[in-house]
């Protein structure tokens, strides 16, 4: 479980991000979800130890991230993975290599056990037979998956992802999200997903944090999100007529009025 | 940002840079890297240059020298004194900052750009530690291998270009060779060598880890990486020469 006790942080005298508290749940997928400029990245930056907050602090099982030493937080960081934005693969280095890096630097595994555990996370994550390419002849989606997989080699305990989906097509994105959602509940993971792809909160969004200008708007999980009220997460989420459609249907069919199943069997006949 | 920040941040870099290495032979296969990537790929430049160097100076000294009263062996004496104690150094460390500062630079800048060194950090591998200190090693290792074939090639340079013009045959300009020859002279070379070796690893490593915004900033830093470095050079050169000749 990680504990977030009001953060703030700011950049050359502007705040970015306003007193922010939540707690993100172990076993679950947990949203962080806004609009461009919203201060989803920055707090989750801040979460991982990367930008360090003005006030306020993080807790990861108990344990403060803020007020621990280079070495506590080295410790810490072994038990994180990350997938970044845009992959941040290892250039120079093979799929295989990029995947094998965590477990060089802090495994004493043999040579055998290494390529087994590369394998079977590869295999994990549907790459089998990539080990040899380069990142340069891979496409997004792979990157992606290559990126999961190094993030989740050393088995970690918390699992962060910035913008998973960002310039991946709908299918792809949808193979990710599936893909994050399986192994948190597989590895029993703290994932934290950064996104303002709306497949992915209706998907795999166990609990959504939603981010407006700085500061938390709103909490709540997936199923909630077609109820709220909140006029500030309503005019993001059902940015256009088309989601505001499939928001009315579904709250109709929640009051029983619809049945969409039914009703599009009959339209379709 | 003015200097005494640019200065303090770089001394916080150099600080962060020591540290336990989290896997010593990882470290290791990094130091070795970069010793091909900054030593043996500089050796056809170097190469080029220094015997060019040798041979163009002794051309020039014997045109400088009209009289007949002085003997021909000068002419390999100041070739020999030039190239040990400022043209092997100096000028090959000056083309070094390009060619290995402009690379240290954009390596370590396309790294930050492409959130590659936040995924080392990450994992929890201290960056200046892993990144910066095989470069700076490395450097202090080959950059002086680099300056003592340079000179070498570079007295040979001028004693085939010396044979060939006809200005003065191999056996003379041997004979210059060692004449007067001072051995404080090639232990004041390669204490300016591991001083720019120094500066032309630690300089790029420093614009490069800190680049900040996108693709075009890594030029720019690059550039900058080079000039600064160039500059430091030969503030270092005089500095050296006026404390230790």
């Amino acid at each position: 479980m990680i504990e977030i006790k009001n953060i703030s942080k700011g950049f050359n005298g502007r705040t970015v991000i306003d007193n922010v508290s939540a707690i993100l749940e172990t076993g679950k997928c947990n949203l962080i979800i806004g609009a461009s400029g919203s201060g989803k990245t920055v707090l989750m930056k801040c979460l991982v130890g990367l930008f360090e907050p003005d006030s306020g602090e993080v807790c990861y099982d108990g344990e403060s991230i803020t007020n621990m030493n280079e070495e506590g937080r080295k410790l810490l960081r072994q038990q994180i993975g990350m997938l970044f934005q845009g992959s941040a693969l290892f250039d120079s280095l093979t799929v295989e290599q990029n995947v094998m890096f965590p477990l060089d630097m802090f495994t004493k595994l043999n040579q055998k056990q290494k390529h087994e555990k590369v394998n079977e996370v590869l295999a994990r994550v549907n790459l089998t037979g990539a080990n040899d390419k380069f990142p340069a002849e891979i496409s997004g989606g792979m990157k992606k998956r290559v990126g999961i997989a190094r993030a989740i080699v050393l088995n970690p305990k918390f699992l962060f992802c910035d913008e998973p989906n960002s310039g991946l097509d709908p299918k792809t994105s949808l193979v990710i999200d599936k893909l994050i959602k399986e192994i948190t509940i597989e590895f029993g993971m703290t994932t934290v997903v950064n996104t303002h792809d709306m497949n992915s909160v209706m998907e795999i969004g166990d609990k959504i944090i939603f981010m407006h200008q700085g500061h938390k708007e709103w909490e709540g999980s997936n199923k909630d999100i077609i109820f709220s009220k909140n006029e500030e997460l309503n005019q993001f989420i059902f940015a256009s007529d088309f989601l505001q459609d499939a928001k009315d249907m579904r709250m109709l069919e929640a009051k029983g009025k619809i049945n969409t199943d039914r009703d599009m069997n009959e339209l379709t006949k | 940002m003015n200097f005494f920040t640019h200065f303090g941040r770089y001394l916080l870099m150099i600080k962060g840079m020591f540290s336990k290495p989290e896997n010593m032979r990882l470290y290791w296969k990094e130091l070795m890297h970069q010793c091909n990537e900054i030593g043996i790929r500089s050796v056809g430049i170097v190469v080029i240059i220094s015997v060019f160097l040798g041979a163009v100076t002794t051309v020039q000294t014997a045109y400088q020298l009209v009289t007949p009263l002085i003997p021909k062996t000068v002419i390999a004496v100041i070739v020999r004194d030039n190239i040990i104690l400022e043209l092997a150094p100096t000028l090959i460390c000056v083309v070094l900052a390009g060619v290995v500062g402009s690379r240290i630079a954009s390596e370590l800048g396309n790294m930050r750009i492409s959130e590659q060194i936040d995924a080392l950090e990450i994992m929890g591998i201290n960056t200046r530690a892993y990144l910066i200190m095989p470069k700076i090693l490395a450097a202090l290792i080959v950059v002086p291998c680099l300056v003592v074939l340079a000179a070498v090639l570079g007295i040979w340079g001028g004693k085939v270009a010396g044979n060939l013009s006809g200005i003065l045959p191999p056996s003379i300009y041997n004979d210059g060779l060692l004449e007067d020859f001072i051995p404080y002279n090639v232990f004041f070379a390669l204490s300016k060598t591991y001083t720019y070796a120094f500066i032309i690893s630690s300089i790029p490593a420093y614009y490069g880890y800190h680049v900040e915004g996108g693709s075009l900033e890594i030029g720019r830093a690059s550039t900058k990486s080079v000039i600064v470095s160039c500059i430091l050079i030969l503030l270092a050169d005089y500095a050296l020469a006026a404390l230790l000749l």
